[in-house]
């Protein structure tokens, strides 16, 4: 179909209403504007399948897609959602994009937080105010991350900065859900049973961190190259695991 | 913008120096126990960044690990900044200690051939700290004191000296290296070690440290810990 020089796309309006699944030229047939296409010889019907989203008509300002007049409660219910989902990657980690493609910090920040909050009020000496200070978990948390990162670029990795940043900070949620286990194993008592289940918690969660933000990150290393990788990830989810393990409440 | 450009420029100087393989890593680990015995014709020295700086976060890891289980008592917020302080000050410090004491010796080494001498040396330090933390026994801290800590010593300072000319300088060099890693594995030793309440009671014992730690950050610091850790410094001196 030869379109002159000059014809909008305006002029398709009508059939991009249709759905195309009627062949086109028979669509375009029943339009009096195209009548004088009718003379030109097809080979055959083509017939298109599928939908097509032609942009039809110019952008009125009241169809404007902005995120400027929708109420409040949708924005945030969509960045939640996001956040949600990729939670959600992370606890069963399967090989996508997902949380590569629309990398955000939110997540991260709401596990650190949290972290950092529940390893509050643990102390060697009552006197003292023992357990690691909140700016110290944070500092941790995410200068470790940098360092990976940094580390992982640096033996040639594809990953973009804040796309392993956030992959890092969302694979701490194993281990957040470790700290509250054990604050509630803590509040039946501290014996050795106690230790010895919160042992057995922060291994397998350690594990499931290691393993899920390996997943995601060691396919963006030259596939010899892994190890060297995964080593650092593995050191700081165990100095994270540690913290959560050896926490006392007073 | 153009901050960000300058940061990931920076970024690539470091690259080559993160050029590795696992097994280079693995074989140059192994390597840093074994001294070699060739000091005539100046000994290979990979210059690479990836090996010391694991070994040092490795250190602070099991420094982390050894202070929980000998219960030392400082606040536990300042054991991490402690750990790693002294992991990387050491790193960092006595590598240029030693890279300017070359200068001044006329030993050839480069800066990042001397960081990777020294973090590839803390391989014996992780090793022995280690094994070392989990049982203990003081003769066996000594015996590998001794074994590994000397083995990984003895091996950069061959290297040093296959690259110094001079007896003097020689000495000097690889003396003030040996004295600072083994003095450092001592320290990591015995600092960490339990600060107990009753150290009177050990001071009877025949294995006595010779110095205890007293915590710079324990700000309720009773006069009798005080006491009893400046008494039992003085007796045993």
């Amino acid at each position: 179909m030869l379109l002159e020089q000059g014809t909008t796309l305006r002029a398709l309006e009508p059939c991009a209403r249709h759905s195309l699944r009627a062949p086109l030229r028979s669509c375009l047939l029943q339009d009096e504007q195209f009548a004088d296409l009718a003379d030109m010889s097809l080979s055959g019907d083509i017939t298109v399948e599928g939908e097509i989203t032609v942009p039809v008509g110019a952008p009125s300002p009241d169809e404007d897609f902005s995120t400027l007049d929708e109420p409040v409660r949708e924005t945030i219910m969509r960045d939640l959602k996001a956040v949600g989902k990729k939670f959600v990657h992370v606890m069963y980690p399967k090989k996508s994009s997902t949380l590569l493609r629309d990398w955000d910090l939110w997540g991260p920040l709401v596990l650190c937080v949290s972290l950092a909050l529940m390893l509050q009020g643990g102390s060697a000496d009552s006197k003292e105010d023992g357990g690691p200070q909140f700016a110290e978990v944070f500092v941790i948390i995410w200068f470790g991350a940098v360092v990976i990162t940094l580390n992982s670029k640096l033996l040639g990795g594809t990953i973009s900065f804040f796309q392993s940043l956030c992959v890092l900070g969302y694979c701490v949620l194993p281990l957040t859900v470790a700290m509250l286990v054990c604050r509630l194993v803590l509040l039946a008592g501290a014996g050795t049973i106690s230790f010895v289940v919160r042992l057995l918690v922060v291994l397998a969660m350690f594990a499931w961190s290691t393993l899920a933000s390996t997943a995601f990150l060691a396919d963006s290393q030259p596939p010899n190259r892994k190890a060297l990788v995964v080593y650092p990830i593995f050191l700081f989810y165990f100095v994270i695991s540690w913290m959560i393990l050896t926490f006392t409440p007073q | 913008a153009s901050k960000a450009f300058s940061l990931y420029a920076n970024i690539d100087i470091l690259r080559p120096y993160f050029d590795v393989e696992p097994a280079q890593v693995r074989a140059r680990l192994l390597e840093s126990m074994i001294p070699v015995k060739m000091v005539n014709f100046p000994q290979k020295i990979a210059g690479e960044l990836y090996g010391p700086l694991m070994l040092v976060f490795t250190l602070v890891a099991i420094l982390l690990h050894g202070m929980k289980t000998s219960d030392t008592i400082i606040r536990e917020g300042t054991l991490m900044g402690t750990a790693i302080g002294t992991c990387f000050g050491y790193w960092l410090g006595v590598s240029s200690f030693i890279y300017f004491l070359a200068y001044l010796c006329n030993a050839q080494i480069t800066m990042v051939q001397m960081l990777s001498l020294l973090g590839y040396g803390l391989f014996g330090h992780c090793i022995t700290l280690f094994v070392t933390y989990n049982i203990h026994f003081h003769s066996l801290f000594y015996i590998f004191w001794l074994g590994v800590g000397g083995l990984s010593t003895l091996r950069m300072v061959a290297v040093l000296v296959s690259r110094t000319v001079g007896h003097t300088q020689r000495l000097i060099l690889c003396g003030t290296l040996a004295a600072l890693h083994m003095l450092f594995l001592l320290y990591l030793h015995f600092a960490y070690h339990k600060v107990v309440e009753g150290i009177l009671d050990t001071l009877e014992g025949p294995n006595v440290p010779p110095f205890q730690r007293v915590a710079r950050d324990i700000p309720v610091v009773s006069n009798a810990l005080l006491n009893t850790t400046a008494k039992a410094a003085a007796l045993t001196l």
